[in-house]
């Protein structure tokens, strides 16, 4: 150890410039990295009016927040964040206590399955969407859920054409779907530290297994949760793709894709473009910001795993 | 071992075997219904030529028709595969690659180390849609963009349309889709690095082994596991590649990738599911690659 510590201790003096070096490095790429949102920052502070007469790169005669007002009421934006909300909340917590229940049985319990089981959920997860859209963009049209809709939870969604196509239940159901794959394998990997001794004495002293997963599991497993939480709300937020293809109308849509109508309305406006697409974004950089260790280990979980 | 679990499996009660049913059942039907009976039948639209007017008949078979007419007339496909394997290629060698170096610049103990993170991080959290959106500005020709603007190529005469013009473009998008790429690709690495145990370094250190020496012996050897799931996140990424493209021109005019060229042919703008479920089956095969390899590299222990 104290070896260790000469050696280190000694290479640190020696390399000294090198940290110079390596600090301006990283100070350039970063500054490097952050230019992208910065300008996108300062073409939405700045009037139309100022950079088509300057030019985009060019200082401001003005800066003020009438770009993020006026896409804010023009684009309609809380009524697309609103759109969000109802596909994320149902969609995170749905994803995570599918995930949970499988994970759960599968690691604790040993069945014939478990490892076909989990790799079934797992491939899922990795299959490019595209590969299955166009059966699930007709499964969608032909499933009716009147059948369904007195089941608890799907009531709260209805359906205007008795569809999943075009509705948020259709896109809350491929989220979930989709995600508990992912959200499977990372929980079954987590559940599977927990000492298994712990499942015998709860059955020997008579518990029955839902109450080993809700009361002596479950409560073991918050880190992960929430870890995951984090990371499967920037995921939904952010998808673009499900519901561009599942969701016709456009008014219908969560904030990421109606990204895509904003770019016909505005076209031609690039600072109410950069306005909107930043105002899209922010929901998740707070987030980020805010939650930044669980989402990092929401990620690395999934990956860290021998 | 198994002792075990048959003495674990006579404390159940009928009821628990029921619930135990249940949590697996449901989502694992879930899955089926929505994920691998899609898969089938894509394999299976893709000897058709239903164009989703009316049932599938023994009509609509056509065999290998889509695939000849696909791999021998179609203009747009092969351009796709080699945008595709362009897009693979530029994140094999330069993003992710690059993300790992940064991530090992990381790894050592130096003063602001968070900052420089949250830095390259930050694109992480952003959708595709919102990148290529940000990138749009950057790339606007002529005074409306950054790059232009900045290069001075503000006339008619040489303002250059970085996303407008077939043969750049795809790499302008490759440059925005990598500023996202590279900080996942860090975070990824750097708690792989995280895990690697301390001593194998100090133990290479006291054998005189300089930094770059410690790295490709020592520790990215014994990454092995981590490097497989950079790798298999970097390749199934380039073939998921979507969002931005469609954001730019809904993936035309020399941005065509197999992922567009489906939902163009089969739901946006013509309904040639046959023929779209034929590009949705090459896609497939060459997705189950990395996926076999993750699943192999990750399960290999259990079974």
């Amino acid at each position: 150890m104290t070896a260790a510590t000469m050696v280190t201790g000694r290479a640190h003096r020696r390399i000294r410039p090198q940290r110079v070096l390596l600090h301006a490095f990283l100070i350039v790429t970063a500054a490097l990295w952050l230019i992208p949102i910065l300008y996108a920052f300062y073409t939405a502070l700045r009037p139309v009016s100022d950079t088509i007469q300057h030019g985009y790169v060019s200082l401001p005669s003005a800066l003020n927040f009438n770009n993020f007002i006026n896409v804010w009421s023009l684009a309609e934006i809380p009524y697309y964040y609103l759109n969000t909300l109802i596909v994320v909340v149902p969609g995170v917590i749905l994803a995570l206590f599918l995930a949970s229940l499988v994970a759960f049985a599968v690691s604790r319990f040993s069945f014939r399955f478990n490892v076909a089981l989990l790799m079934m959920f797992t491939a899922g997860n990795l299959l490019p969407p595209q590969v299955i859209i166009v059966p699930l963009y007709w499964l969608y049209l032909a499933i009716p859920i009147p059948e369904i809709i007195k089941l608890p939870f799907v009531g709260m969604f209805p359906s205007d054409n008795g569809l999943l196509y075009d509705q948020y239940i259709g896109i809350i159901l491929i989220h979930v779907v989709f995600q508990t794959g992912f959200c499977t394998f990372v929980l079954s990997n987590y559940m599977r530290t927990i000492s298994k001794e712990l499942n015998e004495a709860a059955l020997v002293d008579g518990a029955g297994v839902w109450t080993i997963y809700r009361k002596v599991i479950l409560p073991l497993c918050t880190p992960a949760l929430a870890a995951l939480a984090t990371l499967e709300f920037t995921w939904i937020y952010n998808d673009f793709f499900w519901a561009l293809l599942l969701m016709e109308s456009g008014a219908k849509r969560p904030i990421t894709s109606a990204l895509n109508n904003l770019q016909g309305s505005f076209f031609t406006n690039y600072n109410l473009l950069a306005a909107g697409a930043l105002l899209a974004a922010i929901p998740t950089v707070i987030v980020f910001l805010a939650l930044q260790r669980q989402f990092v280990r929401g990620l690395t979980l999934g990956s860290t795993k021998g | 071992m198994s002792a075990a679990v048959r003495h674990r499996y006579s404390l159940l009660t009928r009821r628990d075997k029921i619930v135990l049913a249940l949590m697996v059942g449901i989502p694992t039907i879930l899955d089926l219904v929505f994920i691998w009976a899609p898969t089938i039948a894509s394999i299976g639209l893709s000897f058709t030529n239903w164009r989703g007017i009316g049932a599938i008949t023994a009509q609509n078979w056509v065999g290998l028709r889509n695939y000849t007419f696909l791999f021998t007339q179609y203009l747009f496909f092969w351009p796709a595969v080699e945008h595709n394997l362009v897009w693979l290629i530029f994140f094999v060698c330069i993003a992710t690659p690059f993300g790992m170096f940064l991530a090992v610049l990381l790894d050592r103990d130096i003063r602001g180390s968070a900052i420089y993170q949250n830095a390259f991080f930050l694109p992480v959290v952003l959708s595709l849609a919102v990148v290529g959106f940000i990138w749009e500005l950057l790339y606007a020709p002529g005074s409306s963009g950054l790059i232009d603007g900045a290069l001075g190529l503000t006339s008619q005469t040489n303002a250059i349309d970085w996303l407008g013009t077939p043969g750049l473009n795809l790499w302008a998008v490759l440059v925005a889709a990598s500023w996202r790429q590279v900080g996942y690709i860090m975070i990824l690495y750097l708690a792989g690095l995280k895990s690697v145990d301390p001593t194998l370094r100090e133990a290479a250190a006291i054998d005189g082994a300089n930094e770059w020496q410690t790295f490709f012996r020592v520790v990215f050897p014994v990454m092995a596991p981590i490097n497989t799931v950079i790798l298999v996140v970097t390749v199934i990424e380039s073939l998921r590649a979507f969002d931005i493209a469609y954001i730019i021109n809904h993936g035309k005019n020399g941005l065509e990738l197999l992922s567009t060229l489906i939902t163009n042919n089969s739901i946006s703008e013509a309904n040639l599911i046959g023929f779209g479920s034929a590009i949705a089956v090459v896609l497939l095969v060459i997705s189950l690659g990395p996926i076999i390899l993750y699943l192999n590299r990750v399960f290999r222990e259990e079974s």
